[in-house]
């Protein structure tokens, strides 16, 4: 007899992932166009919800082309990875206390790893298109993630030693009295720093950077290839205002309401503060990028790791 | 369990093969990186998670990206697939297949020799496999960390920016010659630091 609750938790896992991937699409347009006093889409249903069934409905019908130069294997699976790896990531996201799909002993490595495999789309991408811009794209993708990666995984450790374990709902519960954010706040800033450039949104988005490199890694794509790597991105997002959930802001812990909730809530707002900075902030040039990752931000977060370590050793 | 570890080494020895025998170097290096996961599938169910993470974020994530990062940038062709070719002559096959057969012999006979050579049954949890490692193996520590160290200053001095005599005397610095010294350092430190791990 198979146990039906953990396919249970996968297929709502995936609904509600997917769908506030999709959704996700009209509530960017819409926040930026509030920031940038317009009105954005409002046409399409009620509060121009519809938008993001016409918009899928385009992408699912649109012509999709594969160029003959492409090398035809790797440009069809690169799209795959990017939505594959984001989704797998979701497993060991716990929405509430028992309501994950997997509680690995291994959690947040599993999180770093996925997060690195996801590097393989962009840079298949960019490869197998063929084209000058794209293969720029993709180099810039493979560089910058490579980099962001290392400190992400050193930001992350501060809470790890505190916790004392890479199971995250130990690291929820750990929180019960004081939120992580609290005394791992520089981890905190840093993971979110790297949490961007991992996600390439803006102001990290110099793989795709429109005004140097067309679209960047995806400029030969089209149809619902392209979507995938649109909706991935998407999904990236989830997932790291997820993990900043979790691991700094006590996940689904909160008063009154229910958990999932709270969970839901708080991952919205930094869902919000994604979009907010896509508004906000200017695209910075790669070589500032790339010494600012090595020269101040991993320093810094091996500091971190240091003075939370000999904090864990005295025992205060 | 026993299926899933028979079943991902499967696709581990399969994927291996392909990748020898493949002509387009980011095919092949495609192939080494599904090897690489289903060997993490493997430590996993053998009850070794961290090895486990660790396979799929160093190997599978860092040193394989590395790779395919290298491959791009050397813009190999159709004519390095040709020349793949020479490599598939059965001369060149006669000393690695000889090598091998060694190696295959032994494991037969290892085979033999403990049925049931699969064992599942204990978890080593990442404290454990810390503990270990910082108490009778810290040595080992040590030599990596140093090797490591001598990795990243080596690629530090490749990649450095030879300045020029008229350049030194003119005082020239501007962003894009500095651009350019910063992205040769760090591709060729990127290069290294997957040799040395």
């Amino acid at each position: 007899m198979i146990n039906l609750y953990p396919l249970l938790i996968i297929a709502a896992v995936l609904f509600v992932v997917l769908n506030l991937a999709g959704g996700l699409i009209w509530v960017e347009r819409r926040l930026l166009a509030l920031w940038q006093d317009r009105y954005g889409p409002n046409r399409v249903g009620p509060f121009g919800l519809g938008q993001v069934v016409a918009d899928s409905v385009k992408l699912f019908t649109k012509e999709d082309w594969i160029p003959p130069f492409a090398d035809k294997a790797a440009f069809v699976l690169a799209p795959a990875v990017v939505v594959a790896t984001s989704l797998l990531a979701f497993a060991v996201i716990p929405f509430a206390a028992g309501f994950v799909v997997a509680d690995l002993s291994i959690g947040i490595l599993f999180l770093l790893a996925m997060s690195s495999l996801g590097v393989y789309s962009v840079v298949l991408a960019g490869w197998s298109s063929n084209n000058k811009y794209a293969l720029l794209g993709g180099l810039r993708a493979a560089a910058q993630m490579l980099s962001y990666e290392v400190f992400m995984g050193l930001s992350l450790m501060g809470v790890v030693v505190l916790a004392g374990s890479f199971r995250i709902t130990d690291i929820v519960n750990a929180q019960r009295h004081m939120w992580y954010v609290i005394p791992q706040f520089a981890g905190f800033v840093l993971f979110f720093i790297a949490g961007v450039a991992e996600t390439r949104r803006l102001p990290f988005d110099l793989a795709e950077a429109e005004s140097e490199l067309i679209a960047g890694f995806h400029s030969e794509y089209s149809g619902m290839k392209f979507g995938m790597f649109f909706v991935g991105e998407y999904i990236g997002v989830i997932l790291i205002s997820a993990m900043l959930t979790l691991l700094y802001f006590g996940g689904w812990l909160g008063p009154v309401l229910p958990a999932p909730v709270w969970f839901g809530i708080k991952t919205l707002f930094f869902i919000c503060v994604f979009i907010l900075l896509r508004g906000a902030l200017p695209r910075p040039r790669f070589d500032q990028l790339m010494s600012w990752g090595w020269k101040v931000l991993l320093p810094l977060a091996l500091v971190n790791l240091l003075i939370t370590g000999a904090f864990v050793l005295a025992g205060v | 369990m026993a299926f899933i570890f028979y079943a991902s080494s499967i696709v581990a020895v399969v994927a291996t093969l392909l990748t020898i025998t493949r002509r387009n170097a980011i095919h092949a290096l495609l192939y080494l990186v599904v090897s690489l996961l289903a060997i993490a599938i493997d430590f996993y169910v053998m009850g070794a998670p961290f090895v486990a993470a660790l396979e799929l974020i160093i190997y599978a994530g860092a040193i394989m990206v590395l790779f395919v990062f290298v491959v791009m940038m050397l813009n190999i062709g159709e004519h390095a697939a040709e020349t793949e070719l020479d490599v598939f002559r059965p001369r060149a096959w006669l000393g690695p297949g000889l090598l091998a057969a060694v190696l295959l012999a032994e494991v037969a006979r290892l085979v033999s020799l403990q049925s049931g050579a699969y064992t599942g049954s204990t978890e080593i949890s990442s404290k454990q496999v810390a503990v270990a490692l910082f108490g009778p193996y810290v040595i080992g520590v040590e030599l990596a960390s140093l090797l490591l160290t001598a990795g990243l200053v080596g690629a530090y001095h490749l990649g450095r920016r030879a300045v020029s005599r008229e350049e030194e005397i003119r005082g020239v610095d501007t962003d894009e010659s500095r651009a350019v010294s910063r992205g040769a350092a760090v591709s060729a430190g990127a290069g290294r630091s997957s040799h040395a791990a």
